[in-house]
């Protein structure tokens, strides 16, 4: 008893100071071309608790981190810590299961978790009345439009209860009012919840209307070329005047990171 | 709502969250997706009604012919001479025994077929070796007409049941197992990624991912199995006739032709087309059509 308790005190310490720790994180993939270097030398901390968005071009191996802080491939070099055990991961298609419903999707990601049976389906109702989908329980996927397909996907995600949520590019296929509606959404959850989350995008608007701090990768290798502060007060809007200045001063940046790789 | 006890200091955030709240509901109304059932007379006008029409118009197109004696009665039979061979049967008794030994041996096979080929595509589809060493013949198989199987299987076992089950399970097993493989091939790798992150590892992934997402592609399989099944059969009842089997259609059919009783021929083949349309429409294609409307996949046009 006494050291499942120290344990889980330990556990917690580890918790305290961060929800995920990338440490000199290396990937290279082998390709036709020999081997390629993808992420170069990744250091970053994601506190408990807070909003971090990783922001890049294309081929800035942003996908590619996030399956490494998800677990789902091993890095080349370099360790990934996320103390709050398996992090939940959303993608930017919703990839609901399409022969359960709604509610049934949720219900799964409880099961595997270890919930037991009876708990399952308030649980379930729940998590849908949090994303605001309260009378979606029934509904098949193909029922439900792009937004509500990505809230049922947010619940799923949260069904499994971890610390920290990642995110990649969740929002690039939505039109840009539902995705507008999102960002509010998101935010209020992650106030509600105090979840750590590591939202993936290109979009740098995107990116610091919900972000506390935005990090831009450089391309191919990726590597951290820049980090901003955002200490614009939520809730903050995508047309706010803060929001452009900065936006503007990272899009800045980001185009030169762009352009290096025209002058060779 | 939760956010009306917020305090006053909040005040601009909860009309933030209610104007949110409202835009969403909104769009939820104008994005959600209508889905309704055909009216039953919708589905009577546009998909019972073709079908027969196209049979009358063979039946048709027979009797004209008849009526013009384009061939000898010998060669083409009058369509009141096949009815009187089924009003035999009927009146006779022996017009339901016939198709039950058939439809019973062939809906056994197809079981047995369904035992074996569900976990022989499972071991094609998720080992490596399995699928490299057997995968290629398990294809190539599909293509060996299953009356090749007939001689064989009646030197291994002589003329009796075991020799008609053989020469089904041969022609059925590949169709039911590739089904089952394709299906699982054809599984979206995001699916895959989705499971894993959810904690559906291994066998609990293959019980909650993998299986229910290959399952349209294993019932078009069943489906294909049930077709060869009951191929297999026919063929092997044709050839291997013996009084022993119990006389089922092909025995008819071969009968039919033993006799030089034509009207008995054209019943026989009639019978055999009619009993494996029905098995297939009244128990594959609904349980498929359920499965893909269910899953959103059934589009209408």
């Amino acid at each position: 008893m006494a050291t499942t308790l120290a344990k889980a005190a330990e556990g917690s310490v580890a918790e305290r100071t961060h929800a995920a720790r990338i440490g000199h994180v290396s990937k290279s993939f082998s390709g036709p071309a020999g081997s390629q270097l993808v992420l170069d030398d990744i250091s970053l901390d994601v506190a408990p608790g807070e909003f971090v968005t990783i922001l890049g071009a294309s081929g800035c191996g942003k996908s590619t981190l996030l399956n490494l802080v998800a677990g789902l491939d091993k890095p080349s070099a370099g360790s990934v810590e996320t103390p709050g055990g398996r992090p939940a991961l959303m993608f930017q298609e919703h990839a609901l299961f399409p022969w359960l419903t709604a509610g049934k999707n949720i219900e799964l990601a409880l099961r595997l978790r270890g919930v037991a049976k009876a708990d399952r389906k308030p649980e379930a109702e729940r998590l849908l009345e949090l994303v605001r989908l309260g009378g979606a329980y029934g509904k098949r996927v193909h029922e439900l439009s792009g937004g509500m397909r990505q809230r049922v996907a947010l619940a799923r995600a949260l069904a499994q209860d971890s610390r920290l949520l990642l995110m990649d590019e969740p929002f690039a296929a939505l039109d840009a009012i539902t995705r507008d509606v999102l960002h509010g959404e998101l935010t209020r959850i992650w106030a509600e919840t105090g979840l750590s989350v590591l939202f993936v995008t290109h979009n740098v608007r995107e990116a610091v209307r919900l972000a506390q701090r935005v990090v831009l990768l450089s391309s191919r290798p990726g590597r951290v070329a820049k980090e901003w502060t955002v200490d614009i007060p939520q809730p903050r809007r995508i047309e706010d005047a803060d929001v452009a200045e900065l936006s503007l001063e990272i899009t800045e940046h980001l185009r030169g990171e762009i352009r290096r790789h025209g002058q060779h | 709502m939760a956010s009306t006890d917020t305090t006053t200091k909040a005040g601009s955030a909860t009309t933030a969250r209610d104007d949110l709240a409202g835009l969403e509901a909104g769009l939820d109304a104008l994005d959600a997706v209508q889905t309704h059932r055909t009216p039953v007379r919708e589905v009577l006008v546009k998909k019972v009604l073709p079908p027969f029409l196209a049979v009358g118009l063979v039946l048709l197109v027979w009797q004209l012919l008849v009526a013009a004696k384009v061939t000898d009665e010998t060669k083409l039979p009058a369509l009141s001479a096949v009815w009187d061979s089924l009003a035999d049967m009927w009146l006779g008794g022996t017009l339901l025994e016939v198709i039950w030994t058939s439809v019973s041996r062939g809906l056994l096979g197809f079981l047995l077929a369904l035992a074996i080929g569900t976990p022989l595509g499972l071991l094609v589809a998720r080992v490596k070796f399995v699928r490299a060493a057997i995968g290629p013949i398990l294809q190539g198989l599909q293509s060996l007409p299953s009356v090749a199987w007939v001689p064989p299987a009646v030197l291994w076992f002589g003329l009796n049941d075991a020799m008609m089950y053989t020469v089904i399970l041969l022609g059925a097993v590949p169709s039911i197992a590739n089904g089952l493989v394709s299906g699982i091939d054809q599984v979206p790798p995001l699916f895959l990624r989705a499971g894993r992150t959810l904690g559906a590892t291994g066998l609990r992934g293959a019980r909650h991912v993998v299986m229910p997402a290959a399952l349209p592609g294993y019932l078009a399989g069943l489906k294909q199995g049930w077709a060869f099944s009951w191929r297999s059969l026919m063929a092997a009842e044709i050839i291997a006739s013996s009084p022993d089997l119990g006389l089922g259609l092909g025995q008819l059919l071969e009968n039919g032709r033993n006799n030089i009783d034509l009207p008995g021929v054209f019943l026989a083949i009639i019978l055999i087309l009619v009993v494996g349309i029905a098995i297939d429409l009244l128990i594959f294609s609904p349980v498929e059509r359920w499965v893909l409307r269910s899953r959103g996949l059934l589009v209408k046009s």
